[in-house]
């Protein structure tokens, strides 16, 4: 007996034969659609008993053709009768799934409302972690030594090689840029304060709480939301350890003292790109380029970047246990949580960058 | 009756970093058979599933489903193989992000053949099928009960009418009453849509209510497979140990 579903029409009666099933009927589905329309009309007789299999895929596709009710004659085995009725039992009309139409206000509100609903969830995280280091003042044998000594570890000294890397490349762009504008204005000694100034200052902590933001500040909002999916962070409360204490904490605490680190190290490494392609365009020698750095950068732009160092780091892991917290069991909800984390944590560094230009305006910029 | 031979494993191997999971391991599963395989935590049962899926190779043998060999360079005669089975995970593993409606839809709409309307009522004859309402649909896999999910995986795992069964504990984590549910509905598809099911259990009331035929796996190959009545009789210090007095329970 063939396999192959096949339907012919003979005077009066429409037989089908072979295996009506989904995987038999998908190279010729169009022919049978087809052949399956055109029988409808005008016969009123089906002969189903030649079939060998038929499945619900195949039924619904018969109980279409015969236009949601029973042909006047039909002859059919009992157990492909039921797998009919099965697709009988259902109701006529199906309701189609529904599609959510959105607003343009609507969808701003719900934005906004996202936003607040954010900030909140800081705030509230901020307060956590006051509470938390009060209580550590009174208990300090609770205090984590261990996760903050891996997280600086984690955060901060896996991280040497890759903001090396970017600082050096920056630094020499940038040497590399001003000298050919400073040598036709002849003011080649400049670029020491360029140099200095900008980097120390403003590219360093910013360039290195970009990368952290993408390389730690993700790996924080994944870890935890991982741990909130696989309920080990239930795990841990049950067994009477605080997660704000263990997970959270170290985790904040580490990264605001390793990225001060971390800026020092990306500035000098960048400082040093810097003053080797000035040796190259402009022949400025390196020991003149130290010796007169500590002259035209007032050590404060070392405080501000430094300063602003610390600030980055805080808000970076802030932001990424913000959303990891609130990760919800579902592949979508992490990598939604995990891109919200990083996009608002660099968006947020920008901001709190941009507001510390305004208020250290009269700091440590050097009077000619 | 002359059956089909749905599922052929030949002289499989497999070792994990030099521990031994199989060795020369041959089953043979015909049509319409419910297979139960029965082994201690640790035997490898649910890495013979994975290596029947397709999801593992082994380091040496044959493995045939339909006839055809899963090492077959062929693309689309592999893809043809796999939509002739359905899996039912043992957690589920139901996409976290598609609502339980798409998650049935899912893998019809791959077949890209089919239009909206066809879809629309196929997954909802699936729901129906495993006791489950179009309400339902709307629901989030992260929002369904332990029971629901087996549900919703199964009538994904039938979405494509696969003749052949793959369960993975296809019980576990369901409380007693709601198991027996489970078995029967499995029962009744199996016997309506004419199934070939392989089943991994631990439960002794799974495999009274379901399986024709047992293959218990131990020392790394099948040591016995044959009708439940026929495993009675084995005696082996596996079989003693796990039917322990409630050999008789599995008649």
């Amino acid at each position: 007996m063939s396999e192959v579903p096949s339907l012919r029409v003979e005077p009066g009666k429409v037989v089908l034969s072979g295996a009506w099933t989904l995987a038999e009927m998908l190279p010729t589905l169009v022919e049978l659609q087809a052949a399956l329309a055109n029988a409808t009309d005008g016969h009123r007789h089906w002969d189903l008993s030649a079939l060998t299999r038929l499945d619900s895929a195949a039924a619904v596709l018969l109980w279409r053709a015969w236009q949601g009710k029973w042909p006047a004659s039909l002859e059919i085995g009992d157990m492909h009768r039921r797998v009919v009725e099965r697709v009988a039992e259902l109701p006529q009309e199906m309701p189609a799934p529904p599609v959510a139409r959105v607003h343009l206000p609507e969808f701003i509100g719900r934005y906004m409302l996202k936003a607040a609903a954010n900030l909140r969830g800081m705030i509230a995280l901020f307060g956590q972690l006051i509470l938390d280091t009060l209580f550590l003042a009174r208990h300090p044998k609770d205090i984590p030594w261990r996760e903050f000594t891996a997280n600086v570890y984690k955060t901060g000294a896996l991280a040497l090689p890759v903001t090396a890397l970017v600082g050096f490349l920056i630094g020499v762009t940038i040497s590399y840029l001003s000298a050919l504008q400073l040598k036709s204005f002849g003011a080649d000694l400049f670029i020491v304060n360029i140099l200095g100034i900008s980097i120390i200052r403003e590219l360093g902590p910013v360039l290195v709480a970009v990368l952290v933001a993408g390389r730690s500040g993700s790996a924080m909002t994944a870890q935890i939301g991982v741990m909130r999916v696989t309920e080990e962070i239930d795990a841990l409360s049950t067994m009477g350890i605080s997660r704000s204490i263990r997970v959270v904490l170290p985790k904040i605490v580490g990264l605001t003292v390793a990225m001060p680190l971390l800026v020092l190290w990306t500035s000098a490494v960048a400082l040093f790109g810097g003053m080797l392609a000035a040796l190259l365009q402009l022949d400025l020698s390196l020991v003149y380029f130290l010796e007169n750095l500590p002259r035209v950068v007032p050590v404060s732009n070392l405080y501000i970047g430094l300063g602003k160092g610390f600030v980055f780091g805080f808000v970076i892991a802030l932001v990424a246990c913000h959303f990891g917290l609130h990760v919800k069991p579902n592949t979508e909800s992490l990598s939604a949580n995990t891109t919200s984390a990083v996009v608002t944590a660099i968006t947020t560094v920008i901001l709190v960058d941009a507001i510390f230009a305004v208020f250290t305006r009269q700091i440590g910029v050097p009077q000619l | 009756m002359n059956r089909q031979t749905v599922i052929e494993l030949k002289g499989v191997s497999t070792s994990f970093r030099g521990h031994t999971v199989h060795r020369d391991l041959a089953l043979c599963v015909k049509e319409g058979q419910i297979v139960g395989l029965l082994g201690g935590s640790g035997s490898g049962k649910t890495t013979l599933l994975r290596e029947i899926l397709g999801l593992q190779r082994p380091d040496s043998g044959v493995v045939r489903l339909f006839g055809v060999d899963l090492n077959d360079p062929d693309i689309q005669a592999q893809r043809d193989i796999r939509r002739r089975l359905g899996m039912l995970f043992q957690h589920g593993a139901l996409f976290s992000a598609l609502s339980v409606y798409d998650n049935i839809a899912f893998p019809l709409r791959e077949l890209r053949c089919l239009d909206q309307d066809w879809i629309r009522r196929l997954v909802h004859l699936k729901l129906a099928m495993v006791g489950l309402g179009p309400a339902h649909g709307k629901l989030m896999p992260a929002e369904l009960s332990g029971g629901m999910v087996k549900r919703v995986a199964l009538a994904r795992a039938l979405a494509l009418e696969p003749e052949l069964l793959l369960l993975d504990e296809p019980t576990a984590g369901l409380d007693p009453d709601r198991s027996q549910n489970f078995v029967e509905l499995i029962g009744e598809l199996q016997r309506e849509l004419g199934l070939t099911v392989v089943m991994v259990t631990h439960d002794l009331n799974t495999l009274a209510g379901l399986a024709t035929h047992v293959a218990i796996l131990a020392d790394h190959h099948i040591i016995a497979y044959g009708t439940r009545a026929e495993i009675m009789t084995i005696d082996h210090p596996f079989v003693t140990g796990f039917f322990g007095a409630d050999r008789r329970k599995l008649l």
